[in-house]
This record gives structure tokens, C-alpha cells and sequence, in this order.
């Protein structure tokens, strides 16, 4: 961040900016979700929208859009594993070799409330 | 012995050492998170069923909470901002902000696990209870940790305001980029389990 007074005040303007379009997205993430879309649609949807609210908060607020290479070095690493991470299980799952196995229990709760 | 380069960029990084090494930090928390968050995939793709979440929690807690940290990252940029222009009151008003929004978040937070657990809904109930209080909680964990540091930063340690005025601003820009990551991380949880 630039140490002019005047580049940090229209530094607050964009700052409230960038805050507003994080609530009108939030407020689009819940009405997006009763629209009744297949769920693989509904997973998508709902991933885009918070990755563009993440990317205004680390690109404004965390200052990333003029950060120097050396986070960017480190951040690209990091990216790399957590993507690694996330891809083992979906990849785990569209593996049709051996016997598939399911987690029980799950909707427990669901059957649950219905109850209450 | 003090730490160097708190104030002035090293050389070779072109960074200070706080910079550096929260954002070493924030990189270790993406891989602790994102092991989490493996595991709910995980669990998800293989489960028989799986509740839809807006059955089970209540959504507009959960996006009232959304907007709560939204806002609470306003504040923390802005009293990073007041810092960059030398008004120190403005620091004051909007790092109190943060931290009451912080901690209005966790009260909410304790009301829906109150009701949770009060319906006898605990961790052991469902796989899906069981992914939804580790990852919150551990998401509360980190807002807890926060409230200390900036409410350490508001009370005894802006002393350092006085003396050392570059090194309290750098030291607030590395609470800031920690508080916009937890920020960051509920932004994913919400829809994650609220909303899917």
C-alpha cells in the first residue's frame, strides 16, 4: 500500500467497495441456493461465488493484487498442495477398480430432525 | 536480542520478516484447512446420503454470521488504513469495531452449537455433525485467537504506537492478513455446510 494520504484515502473508497459487493454476493450465494439445481450445478454455483468473494478478499484486503514474488513464490506452492489435497478424494472416488466402499451414517441427523 | 527486519525490507525476500513469515503461517493454516476440508469430500462423495444442510442448521444464522466477519474485515482494513494516515483515534474506533464483531460472531457461534446440543445433536450423532463441529469449530478457534491478538493490539500492545510506529504498523498489516484469511475461510464454509 502506497504511503500517500491520498492514495490511501482512495485506498478506503475502493476498501468499502470491495465490502459492499462481499454482502451483495452473500446475499446472491443464499438465493442461488433455492433454486433447485442438480447438485453436482448447486456445488458449482456455489463454488464460484465464493471463490470470487475470496479472490476480492485476498486480492484487496490481504493486499495480493501488489504483493511481491516472493509470497507469490510461496502462495503457488501452497496452491499446488492444496489442490493435491482435495483432488486425492475426488479422485479416490471416480476410481472404479475394486470394491467401492460407503461411509454410513451420514443423513443420521437428517432422519433425525424429522423427528423433532 | 532483537528480531531484525521488523521494520525494514531484507534484502534478498524484498519483505519484512513479520510479512514473510505470517504469510509462511497463513500457507501452513490453507494446508490445515484444506486437509479438513479433503475430509469432507471425502466423506461426502462416499456416503449413502447425506442431509442437505439448510435441513439440519439454520440458514439465516449462519448468513447473518457471513456478513458479521464481511463487515469485521471492513473494519480490520480500515484500521490499517486510519494507521497509513496517522490517525490513531480512527485506528482505535475501527479495531474496537473488529473486535465486537468478533465477538458477536462468536456468540451466535455458541447459540447454534447451544441448540444443536440441546436437540442432542453432538459430533457423534452423524458423519455430517461430526465434519460440521470440527470445521467450525476449529474455524471458532481461529476467531478466539484473533479476538486475543487484536484485543491485544487495542488495549496494552498500542503502546508501541509511541515508539515504534512503523514496526505497530507492520504488526497490525500481520494481524490484518491473518483476520481477512479467517474471513476467507468461512466464506468457503458457509455454502460448504449451510447451503449444500
Amino acid at each position: 500500500m502506497s504511503d500517500s494520504p491520498e492514495q490511501v484515502r482512495e485506498h478506503i473508497r475502493l476498501y468499502w467497495k470491495i465490502g459492499i459487493a462481499l454482502l451483495v454476493l452473500t446475499v446472491v450465494t443464499v438465493l442461488v441456493s433455492y433454486i433447485e439445481f442438480a447438485v453436482p450445478m448447486a456445488i458449482f454455483v456455489a463454488l464460484v461465488i465464493a471463490t470470487t468473494k475470496g479472490s476480492l478478499v485476498a486480492s484487496y484486503f490481504m493486499h495480493l493484487i501488489g504483493e511481491r514474488r516472493t509470497i507469490f513464490a510461496t502462495l503457488l506452492l501452497t496452491v499446488f498442495f492444496f489442490v493435491v489435497l482435495i483432488l486425492v478424494p475426488i479422485l479416490g472416488h471416480v476410481d472404479t477398480y475394486g470394491e467401492h466402499t460407503t461411509v454410513p451414517n451420514a443423513d443420521a441427523t437428517a432422519a433425525g430432525e424429522a423427528q423433532h | 536480542m532483537d528480531i531484525p527486519y521488523v521494520v525494514h525490507e531484507r534484502p534478498d525476500t524484498g519483505l519484512t520478516n513479520v510479512k514473510l513469515g505470517i504469510w509462511l503461517f497463513l500457507a501452513s493454516e490453507v494446508m490445515l484447512f484444506g486437509g479438513l476440508f479433503s475430509t469432507y469430500i471425502l466423506l461426502r462423495v462416499n456416503a449413502v446420503d447425506w442431509p442437505f444442510g439448510a435441513d439440519v442448521l439454520s440458514v439465516p444464522i449462519g448468513a447473518f454470521n457471513t456478513v458479521v466477519l464481511i463487515l469485521s474485515s471492513v473494519t480490520m482494513v480500515l484500521c490499517y488504513a486510519a494507521l497509513k494516515l496517522g490517525d490513531f483515534g480512527g485506528y482505535k474506533r475501527y479495531m474496537g469495531l473488529t473486535v465486537g464483531l468478533a465477538v458477536l460472531f462468536l456468540v451466535v457461534k455458541s447459540y447454534e452449537y447451544y441448540d444443536k446440543f440441546s436437540h442432542g445433536d453432538v459430533p457423534a450423532s452423524s458423519t455430517y455433525l461430526a465434519i460440521y463441529f470440527t470445521l467450525t469449530g476449529l474455524h471458532a478457534l481461529h476467531i478466539v485467537a484473533g479476538v486475543v491478538v487484536n484485543g491485544w493490539f487495542l488495549g496494552p500492545g498500542a503502546a508501541l504506537w509511541k515508539t515504534g510506529r512503523e514496526q505497530f504498523v507492520n504488526r497490525i498489516e500481520a494481524a490484518g492478513l491473518y483476520w481477512h484469511f479467517v474471513d476467507l475461510v468461512w466464506i468457503f464454509l458457509f455454502p460448504v455446510l449451510y447451503l449444500l
